[in-house]
């Protein structure tokens, strides 16, 4: 399997974002990763376009929906948003969508954070396998992945996919 | 005392693969548990701060709060932290209610185990309880202790490392002073314990004599009858409430001696590091234990202590409650 090259893909990605900005004239606005390769990725947009004042972080260790079957993250590190989201544009930035869980989970805790304008969202790759009806606004590039394979990124200086 | 000779805490309090799935002791556990419960505790200090101050971890489950003995601060800070998890929370005051009507304490447990309850935070007079609770309940619900006895208290301990944690860059190297009637007093005993693991440079207890325990060198701390002598160059005193209705026996002249001798003055606390911090578990008595010049004064974080202990509450409560779960996060579902 061809894993796609990271650095290209990044950099195509934050062109498309870019665009979108510009063309749905979004006003103003944060970039939000989710801990830890949502981050990394959220980061790495935002040297390219330079969009977002900062870069928000998003930990949804206390709104996953499996806590009961799979309990509390060992690592849990905290959200930290850089003001306050009420009426915000807010991008919202994952390393992987699969299952669409994730997303439902941050969305979830955005808004206990305030009511923002509007939520999009960006992944870096897609691999399918979607349980929930949440598709990303933007994303880098698909990926069909054989049963029980999966993709993780590691990072943050080099950005760097491994299939295990 | 229900058990004075109850087996190894930890067999009791952690999971197989070391995890915590009852808080009864901070007593024997690893350092890197306890900083695991300060660094979730830190998350949930930031949820605090948001306009929705709840986060939905604990939906749907039931948590008891089992109090034996009285106590409105301890009981109210754990029913705001169940709530904060969105937990369903029932408050039985059981000092008024059913025991005192001759039903036993198993009686009453398999009760509320009918009722599908999830966790008891159990708070009782006897030493070992929560302990005892733990070992007899069902599996899938959670025990925390909110004090036992002499025992141990050790949400309140914890509270405090993290208060000392957050004021003074960290426990390694400092030099701590607790202050007081350390005989009584379960929360002195979890405080050690905690410090010793945590790497406190040294824990001071200082006293009367008769307020003391005999055996408290054995725990690591260093026994001081002389306030100023012990005071010497400390990051932080702990003074702890005199507990009055504790008291039966005549071990202190009076109230008005004690304040003399050890009560915390602006006077006495110049003995202490400039930078110094005051801490009290509350209630505090003004004028028996501290002054309210240092009470109010720039070094308590007596405040502070109230507010990280929600947070602390929460994150034992979510631990606890996730080590009730069986498997471990998986990158999988990550």
């Amino acid at each position: 399997m061809n894993l796609p090259d990271i650095e290209q893909t990044c950099q195509e990605l934050a062109q498309r974002l870019d665009d979108l900005i510009r063309t749905e004239q979004i006003d103003n606005p944060i970039l939000v990763g989710i801990r830890t390769g949502g981050v990394w990725v959220a980061e790495r947009l935002n040297e390219e376009i330079n969009c977002s004042e900062e870069v928000g972080t998003l930990d949804i260790s206390f709104y996953r929906d499996d806590f009961t079957r799979h309990g509390l993250h060992p690592k849990v590190q905290g959200s930290e948003l850089p003001e306050s989201i009420e009426d915000r544009h807010i991008i919202l930035v994952d390393d992987v969508i699969m299952s669409g869980r994730t997303i439902r989970a941050a969305m979830n805790e955005l808004f206990d954070y305030g009511r923002p304008a509007s939520i999009r969202l960006v992944c870096l790759l897609d691999i399918g396998r979607r349980e929930l009806p949440v598709q990303p606004d933007l994303c880098g590039a698909t990926l069909a992945l054989n049963d029980g394979q999966l993709v993780k990124l590691t990072g943050p200086k080099p950005l760097e996919l491994t299939l295990a | 005392m229900i058990n004075d000779s109850y087996s190894d805490p930890n067999k009791v309090q952690l999971t197989e693969d070391g995890r915590l799935k009852h808080f009864l002791t901070t007593e024997g556990l690893s350092r890197e548990l306890l900083t695991e419960i300060l660094d979730t505790a830190d998350s949930f200090i930031s949820t605090q701060e948001r306009a929705v101050k709840t986060v939905p971890l604990l939906r749907g489950k039931t948590v008891v709060n089992l109090f034996f003995e009285n106590s409105t601060r301890t009981r109210s800070t754990f029913e705001l932290a169940a709530k904060r998890l969105s937990a369903d929370i029932l408050n039985l005051d059981i000092a008024r209610s059913a025991t005192s009507k001759g039903e036993t304490l198993m009686d009453t447990l398999w009760n509320l185990e009918a009722m599908y309850s999830d966790m008891f935070v159990v708070r009782h007079a006897d030493s070992g309880a929560a302990h005892f609770i733990a070992e007899h309940v069902t599996p899938n619900v959670a025990i925390i202790n909110a004090g036992d006895g002499r025992h141990a208290h050790p949400t309140q301990a914890m509270l405090d490392m993290l208060t000392i944690r957050r004021h003074k860059d960290g426990i390694e190297g400092k030099i701590v002073a607790i202050v007081g009637d350390i005989l009584h007093s379960r929360v002195a005993r979890s405080q050690i314990h905690a410090l010793r693991t945590l790497g406190a440079a040294e824990v001071r207890v200082i006293g009367p004599g008769t307020l003391l325990p005999r055996d408290i060198e054995a725990l690591g701390a260093v026994p001081f009858y002389d306030m100023k002598k012990g005071l010497a160059d400390c990051d932080v005193v702990i003074m702890l409430r005199l507990q009055k209705e504790r008291m039966q026996n005549a071990l202190l002249p009076s109230e008005g001696e004690f304040f003399k001798l050890y009560g915390l003055t602006e006077e006495k606390l110049a003995y202490a590091k400039p930078d110094a911090i005051v801490m009290h578990p509350g209630p505090i008595n003004r004028g028996v234990e501290i002054e309210s010049a240092v009470a109010d004064g720039s070094h308590s974080v007596i405040l502070n202590q109230v507010s990280y202990g929600i947070a602390v509450r929460m994150a034992v409560m979510a631990m606890a409650m996730s080590g009730q779960q069986t498997p471990i996060i998986t990158e999988e579902n990550a």
